[in-house]
């Protein structure tokens, strides 16, 4: 029986950071507790944050659950995470500009050539190019997971246009509009700052061409995306406006946006949409979300993308192994954040492994996403097992493996009452001119008994996140 | 403004109106069913399917207007791109679309009109009455036409939006006025007859204006002053004078904002100026139904004007 640890409760005793919320816990008979889930419920769905799920089908306007107990860490704890955080998103972007440059990490024998210039998401079109500032990533959002007091460890990275940051944001903002009491008696740091260093960030890697205050647009699939909701809350929130691609087109050597006043140059795109799609000429001819002529803009100077195209080569699950490498290799440090023990299935010592052990190991495919496609071996039956046995041997290369890992819990309000249930942690760390990062994140919980998967797809909830002052 | 989103207001507006006019058209239908009348209610039924513009769908769908059917046609139905649940269905979609450039109160009564329709789509239909259905659509109009007055910037969005509930009701106005003159009444003679009355009191009903008719004009019913009250009579608020100066006046806002006029500003100063010039006799001279029929050529023109104007996005 494996024992996880608990961040509230460490043999019995309450740790320090909940100490306050012991008492909150205590005196929430039954009946108040359904009525506040019940308010926070209207809430959210008053102001409208939903998320479909791609492939589930069903409502399109359904709810993240909202589980009500916070998930807290001192001063201390997130100090530590910070510098790991922002660590990794620095040796991140540091990696982009070497493989898009001189290669330098690929010749010094530190990372196969094979991974990142065979890999899928390297963008040959952007190759010698150097986005403004040097960045490619401007927002990393890094996956944690912890499993002691001290012991935090990074599942992945998403490079390209991690979601969830709104959820960061309304959870709070809901905790403090039921709970005010409970902001009284703790010290909690604040995270409604994010927008505007999320401005300020795009803002500070303007194109050279762009002279005066720089305009910044959001560029969205549209209304039918799942996150359309995130994408209007941010450019809401940071006062730029929400562009889909038919309202931007290019002329001369600038992109321009559709006005009723006429056109209006645009300096940068923070888009939210793949690579594959930001322009037809350039990548997916069929594409209708895009801009046709955008990379030629980019390229030329007169535009900046955030992300860059081309960043999703950084996290990858397979270049994801070799991380603490570019730390090492770019930066001349220890890496702060350790990753996850991974084998590489295309690698046949590995491969060996992950089969010998495959019902104690978390396997998932490199390319995939949002919990789908993935075999979490402790939890699956024999014949499950067995399935995805065939599934790796015929295409060991796109799958890795892991160690189960004991997923910290957090106390949680179910049907119950209150019971741990586990937790992940996904903090928004933002590049640009400097490197940025708000005290507090999106926890994920997994609200199912026993489970490990957090994912919303997957019956995973939400959680406020505190950091508390010192 | 992005021309988009001032697209996506635009339609907002016009959606809340249409569900507002869905409404009415139901409320006056089923208090007609309530009134012994020599026609039967069929006629009444069919003249306002026609005002909808939707009754080759109905007839289509039903076949005959039975008093159900028509509740549902009119109210629930999706297959009608004018019923209450449609309109504001597309106004909230509309509107999620555009969330910033809502207002939080603009937001939530859009929204909060969405979730209800909801729940009232999921209520057995022998729970709804009518004038609660009836009553609940012109609350939630009139919270989000509140909300958007209350709480908006008076800025291009602002004037978009009403450009929207202005040319609506306008045309709803005439089709109305049109319908209930062409179908009913295609002999003048009709008119002040005591049968008669009572079709021009529901029409009146219809637009929420009987009450205000009377204090405005008192004495019998007449075909004059009727058009008079909804085609020229300022105070009216839905009168057509009202509604094409309501649009005139943001589409002169919009010129100014922008430095920069448009054609849509001379086609809706020209309909302007012909409504404060003519009379009552001048229409009845050309004859009302094709005085209306032009109004709402007119209308089309203008929306198409204001379409390449401001919403199209081509503008250079």
């Amino acid at each position: 029986m494996t024992t996880y640890f608990n961040e509230m409760y460490d043999n019995g005793a309450v740790r320090a950071p909940y100490a306050r919320l012991e008492d909150w816990m205590r005196h929430m008979p039954a009946e108040l507790r359904q009525m506040k889930q019940a308010e926070a419920e209207t809430l959210f769905r008053r102001i409208g944050i939903t998320f479909a799920v791609y492939g589930e089908g069903g409502d399109p306007d359904r709810l993240i659950p909202f589980d009500m107990f916070p998930r807290v860490f001192t001063a201390p704890e997130w100090t530590r995470l910070e510098r790991g955080i922002k660590q990794r998103a620095r040796a991140l972007n540091m990696f982009l500009a070497d493989v898009y440059g001189r290669g330098e990490i690929v010749k010094a024998g530190r990372i196969p050539a094979r991974l990142v210039y065979e890999n899928e998401a390297y963008e040959k079109a952007v190759v010698g190019f150097v986005p403004p500032k040097g960045v490619y990533s401007h927002i990393v959002g890094i996956d944690l997971v912890r499993t002691g007091p001290d012991e935090f460890f990074v599942l992945e990275d998403n490079c390209r246009t991690p979601s969830g940051v709104s959820y960061m944001l309304e959870n709070r903002e809901i905790m403090m509009r039921m709970f005010p009491d409970l902001f009284r008696e703790n010290r909690i740091q604040p995270v409604d700052s994010y927008s505007e260093r999320l401005r300020r960030t795009l803002a500070s890697v303007a194109p050279a061409k762009c002279t005066g205050e720089p305009r910044v647009v959001l560029l969205t699939p549209g209304h039918f995306n799942s996150a359309y909701y995130e994408h209007s809350f941010l450019a809401d929130l940071m006062g730029v406006e929400l562009v889909e691609g038919q309202d931007l087109f290019v002329e001369g050597e600038f992109v321009w946006m559709r006005t009723t006043e006429g056109p209006k140059k645009v300096d940068v795109i923070y888009r939210r949409i793949d690579d594959a799609f930001i322009d037809p000429l350039c990548f997916r001819p069929d594409s209708m979300l895009g801009v046709p002529g955008l990379m030629d803009v980019y390229r030329s100077g007169g535009v900046a993308i955030c992300s860059a195209p081309g960043a999703g080569v950084a996290d990858d699950k397979a270049v994801y192994t070799f991380v603490p490498e570019m730390v090492r290799f770019y930066l001349g440090e220890e890496p702060i954040l350790n990753n996850v023990p991974t084998w590489q299935c295309g690698k046949s010592d590995d491969l060996k492994y992950v089969l010998d052990n495959l019902p104690e190991l978390v396997v998932k495919e490199v390319h995939g996403s949002g919990g789908y496609g993935m075999l979490v071996g402790p939890k699956s039956t024999k014949a499950e097992v067995e399935a995805f046995r065939l599934k790796i041997l015929d295409d060991p290369d796109n799958y890795i493996a892991q160690p189960t890992l004991a997923l910290s819990t957090t106390p949680t309000f179910v049907a119950e009452g209150i019971a741990p249930r586990h937790v992940d942690l996904r903090p928004y760390c933002l590049v640009g001119e400097s490197i940025d990062l708000v005290p507090g994140a999106l926890t994920r919980v997994a609200l199912k008994d026993g489970s490990l998967v957090v994912n919303s797809s997957q019956g995973g909830g939400v959680k406020d996140t505190w950091v508390l002052a010192e | 403004m992005l021309s988009r989103t001032a697209d996506n207001l635009y339609w907002i507006a016009r959606y809340m109106e249409r569900a507002d006019i869905a409404a009415r058209l139901l409320e006056v239908g089923s208090r007609i069913t309530l009134m012994p009348s020599t026609h039967g209610y069929r006629n009444e039924w069919d003249s306002l399917l026609q005002s909808s513009g939707t009754a080759n769908g109905f007839s289509h769908k039903y076949g005959d207007p039975v008093q159900r059917n028509l509740e549902s046609w009119l109210f629930f139905d999706r297959d009608n791109p004018s019923s209450v649940a449609s309109c504001i269905t597309a106004a909230r979609e509309n509107g999620r679309i555009v969330r910033t450039a809502l207002t939080s109160q603009v937001w939530d009564a859009l929204n909060t009109a969405f979730q209800e329709l909801r729940q009232l789509e999921r209520t057995p239909r022998s729970e709804l009455e009518l004038s609660r259905l009836t009553e609940w659509v012109m609350r939630h109009t009139a919270m989000v036409r509140g909300a958007i007055d209350a709480t908006l910037l008076r800025n291009d969005g602002y004037n978009f939006l009403n450009i929207g509930y202005y040319l609506e009701r306008g045309d709803n106005t005439a089709r109305m006025l049109d319908v209930k003159y062409y179908v009913l009444l295609p002999r003048i003679e009709f008119v002040g007859s005591g049968l008669d009355n009572y079709q021009w009191t529901t029409l009146l009903r219809a637009m929420g204006a009987h009450r205000a008719f009377h204090w405005a004009y008192g004495g019998e019913v007449t075909a004059a002053k009727i058009a008079d009250f909804l085609i020229l009579n300022p105070q009216s608020p839905r009168s057509l004078i009202t509604c094409l100066s309501g649009v005139n006046n943001h589409l002169t806002r919009l010129a100014k904002a922008y430095g920069r006029t448009m054609p849509a500003q001379g086609k809706a100063t020209a309909m302007l100026n012909e409504l404060e010039t003519t009379n009552v006799e001048a229409i009845f001279d050309e004859g009302l139904h094709e005085f209306l029929s032009r109004f709402i050529r007119d209308s089309a023109e203008l929306g198409t004007a204001i379409h390449e104007s401001y919403l199209s996005g081509d503008l250079r």
